[in-house]
């Protein structure tokens, strides 16, 4: 066959692929929207649930999402980033990098029901914080450490190591040099981890409804049950509860997730061709 | 300046501490309940009836399952463990228990389905596989029945096993959903399916069928004439915290048997 | 006195460098502690080549969810793997920076939906699509396919990108100065030299297929049989370790932990493969 015709014929299959892909992602959104979004208003993210989310509104579900996102981001970003300095900054490669990278890969890998077995079994019933948002956020925490390690050491390693010398030269010790220099130049790749992340804690539902539970009031401590907005969802389209509440969960959901690949886009576009 | 920060970072050391081991976790009043599905919803709502009168309690409801509720009541990880068996597992040996429910299990099929009624015998023949194709019964449909069954361990399912099954095997065709709700879901969707839920779960959206010509209704489960039924316990510790023993007196008392009436259950003391 | 403060902190900083794997350690230990001693008492052939699933009668053999899995996860692969590879050629060989702009974002946010909404698409769209167009249940091997297929995307997309862009250019000169098309240089020189890394994408993205619970638990049904035909009902090791995990007591609880087991092996297994991938590029 003429190689200009093969040529043809496969690059407009390949086109093809690319839209394909683009169309199911606009019409998983536009679906969701379509016919969730008319039944969004005030009352329905300010009102509480009613009847198991037949009736009413899903505050709870935001306050808990909010809640168990926010922990389990302050309980993984220091462990992350710490992480990652250690891996940049403080060592060779050497026996113990390898570990620890094996150990971040592997935990990356980890399908979330076994997160969820695991948060049930250390969590829930070993140190007896029963279901509660603590639990959640805890596992949470445990789920989102790779992304924030590789995003975090990604964005160390582009600060140029000149930088480093420089500070030496100028007689900084190497904390005065990571936490004046390093840290702020990579902030915005940081940012961007800590923020994806917060995004896997958004839509998680499996290593959720073993360890935060399925409470439906506004958890008022990290020591109560809260039910997360994926969950709720979940639970309201499984079980039938009433779909068009499900369709205006899922609406408030995808839109969350949408500002949330928005930030971290318009933060890595922005911020790192400024700085790099 | 040096102190604050050495206070700060203890303080910060302190609160981890004191989270990782869950010191503060029972400083509140609050009944803790978990375990059956099928209940869940009746719990939800009675605890927000209790919680209206008693302020000061907050009484937190969790699913999880029958087998999660027997569990974590075992561990006192909970107050009040749910649990809806014919017949309750020997690890509940050690927990008192009361039932507070009875709860019916009706057959359901699609709407497009002309079925109305079958006899128990069809009943087991069905969900055994021994009859496949929906004309075998009589039904003028084509093609396959599709079963749907509630997984092991559900009470829903143990007792349905006990009741309609007795020695025979649950056909290997069957699908699997694993709540009251999902299963009414799938039924609704698909023409050629059949399962079973509680009666309390149904609705307009699927049909349920007459066994042995009796309707699957309260009143004749209570007149013991619709056969297949299971109770609905609560487990709990010897020795009940107050709150839990209040919250208990509440679900047995003729109130709270009322909502539970009102919304498709059997109450367990006469109204 | 600075000289402590220093020492201090790097120190803590190594202890937080051990919390991945201490991590680890702890899903091994609390998994594993449970699932172990049953898999010694059932014996581990038993367990993975029984084709029985009753814990009532205390039968538990998981081998249809474990060809549940490795069915649902191949056919994902045969939908995700084509579409997505050629989206990475695409956009590193023909696309204009605009296309690019467009569709990394949002290939990120494929990757940024919840897998409840995969799934919710999967029964109210294709569920239903596929029981009037092609029969049985729609809950179905084929259905699952499609929804993992998605879902596993955004990663072999990913991770050829950066796979493809990382082969030399001079390599892409070469073949174009001796009078090759760019499609020509794509499949004789491009793919050959940017084959493990795209393999190590394939990798993860069947790790990821192999792993997915709330998705796949919507919509395949469940059935407990081997699947005889893409249109059957099946079950994988996943749905099966979240269905019944609240139903389950002693025996049958530990035999959902032996699932888990089994099914850690397998993403290490996957992990160690694509380790070893990537390292023999990097040696090459």
């Amino acid at each position: 066959m003429n190689p200009k015709l093969t040529q043809k014929i496969a690059k407009s299959l390949l086109c093809g692929a690319v839209l394909l892909t683009s169309v199911v992602l606009f019409f998983i959104i536009f679906y969701i929207l379509y016919h969730g979004l008319s039944n969004v208003n005030w009352n329905f993210l300010t009102g509480n649930v009613e009847d198991l989310g037949k009736k009413g509104g899903i505050f709870p579900t935001i306050v808990s999402t909010i809640y168990l996102t926010a922990l389990s981001v302050l309980i993984a970003a220091p462990l992350g980033i710490g992480t990652a300095l250690y891996l940049t900054c403080y060592t060779e490669e050497n026996l113990f990098t390898k570990i620890v990278r094996f150990g971040t890969d592997c935990l990356a890998a980890i399908p979330s029901i076994i997160f969820g077995l695991f948060g049930f079994m250390l969590f829930v019933i070993y140190l007896r914080l029963s279901w509660s948002i603590l639990s959640g956020a805890l596992t949470l925490a445990s789920m989102m450490l790779p992304t924030i390690i590789r995003t975090t050491e990604e964005a160390i390693r582009a600060v140029p190591s000149s930088y480093m010398d420089v500070n030496y030269a100028l007689g900084g010790t190497k904390l005065q040099g990571i936490v004046k220099i390093i840290l702020p130049k990579a902030l915005p790749g940081i940012l961007t981890g800590v923020i994806l992340s917060m995004g896997r804690a958004v839509s998680e539902t499996a290593a959720l409804i073993f360890t935060a539970g399925m409470s439906l009031r506004v958890p008022v401590s990290m020591f109560a049950s809260g039910r997360s907005m994926a969950v709720h969802f979940y639970s309201l389209a499984r079980e039938g509860i009433s779909l068009t509440n499900a369709f205006a969960t899922a609406s408030v959901l995808m839109i969350t997730v949408l500002i949330i690949n928005i930030v971290s886009y318009l933060i890595m576009h922005l911020f790192l061709r400024k700085y790099i | 300046m040096k102190f604050g920060k050495t206070a700060s970072i203890f303080f910060i050391f302190i609160t981890l501490v004191y989270f990782l081991t869950g010191i503060g976790a029972k400083s509140q009043k609050i009944v803790r309940l978990a375990g059956s599905t099928a209940f869940l919803p009746f719990a939800e709502k009675l605890a927000e009836h209790y919680m209206k009168t008693n302020k000061d309690i907050t009484v937190d409801v969790q699913g999880g399952g029958s087998a999660v509720g027997i569990m974590v009541a075992t561990e006192g990880i909970v107050d009040i463990g749910m649990a809806d068996m014919l017949s309750l597992p020997k690890e509940t040996d050690s927990l008192e228990k009361v039932v507070v429910a009875r709860d019916g299990i009706a057959i359901i099929v699609n709407l497009g389905n002309p079925l109305t009624n079958l006899t128990l015998n069809d009943l087991t023949q069905v969900f055994s596989g021994k009859v496949k194709e929906w004309k075998e019964i009589g039904v003028n449909l084509s093609g396959q029945i599709r079963v749907i069954s509630r997984e092991e361990g559900s009470g829903t399912r143990k007792s349905f096993d006990q009741l309609i099954l007795k020695s025979a095997r649950l056909t290997t065709d069957a699908m699997f959903q694993d709540s009251n709700g999902t299963i009414r879901e799938a039924v609704k969707s698909d023409p050629n399916s059949i399962g079973y839920i509680s009666i309390g779960f149904l609705d307009s959206t699927v049909k349920a069928i007459s066994v042995n010509g009796i309707v699957a209704s309260n009143e004749n489960v209570i007149l013991d004439t619709y056969k297949i039924s299971r109770p609905v316990y609560f487990l709990f510790k010897q020795n009940p915290t107050p709150e839990t023993k209040n919250f208990i007196q509440f679900i047995l008392g003729k109130e709270a048997q009322k909502i539970i009436a009102a919304d498709g259950l059997i109450p367990v003391v006469k109204i | 006195m600075k000289y402590y403060k220093e020492i201090i902190i790097e120190k803590c900083i190594k202890l937080v460098a051990m919390s991945t794997i201490s991590i680890l350690i702890l899903i091994i230990f609390f998994i594993f502690r449970q699932g172990v001693p049953f898999l010694v008492k059932y014996g581990l052939p038993n367990f993975i080549l029984g084709q029985k699933w009753l814990p009532q009668e205390n039968i538990f053999g998981i081998l249809p969810m474990i060809i549940g899995s490795l069915w649902v996860t191949i056919g994902a692969l045969i939908i995700g793997v084509p579409i997505g590879v050629a989206c990475a050629i695409y956009l590193v060989e023909f696309s204009g920076k605009h296309t690019k702009l467009f569709f990394k974002p949002a290939i990120e946010l494929l990757a940024g939906i919840p897998s409840v909404v995969y799934g919710f698409i999967g029964i109210m769209v294709l569920a239903p699509f596929i029981r009037s167009n092609f029969g049985g249940s729609g809950l179905s091997v084929l259905t699952a396919s499609i929804v993992l297929g998605i879902m596993i995307l955004p990663t072999i997309v990913s991770i050829s990108i950066d796979a493809l862009s990382t082969v030399p250019l001079s390599y892409k000169e070469g073949s174009i100065a001796m009078g090759a098309t760019n499609w020509q240089t794509i499949v004789m020189v491009l793919l050959p030299a940017a084959r493990s890394g795209i393999l190590a994408g394939v990798i993860l993205g069947m790790g990821r297929a192999i792993g997915e619970t709330m998705a796949v638990i919507m919509v395949t049904g469940n059935s407990l049989k081997i699947p005889s035909s893409a249109l059957d009902s099946t079950r994988t090791m996943t749905s099966n370790i979240a269905l019944e995990m609240g139903y389950a007591l002693g025996d049958h609880r530990a035999a959902l932990f032996a699932t888990a087991v089994i099914l850690f092996i397998f993403i290490l297994l996957l992990n160690i493969i694509t380790m070893t991938v990537i390292k023999s590029k990097k040696t090459r």
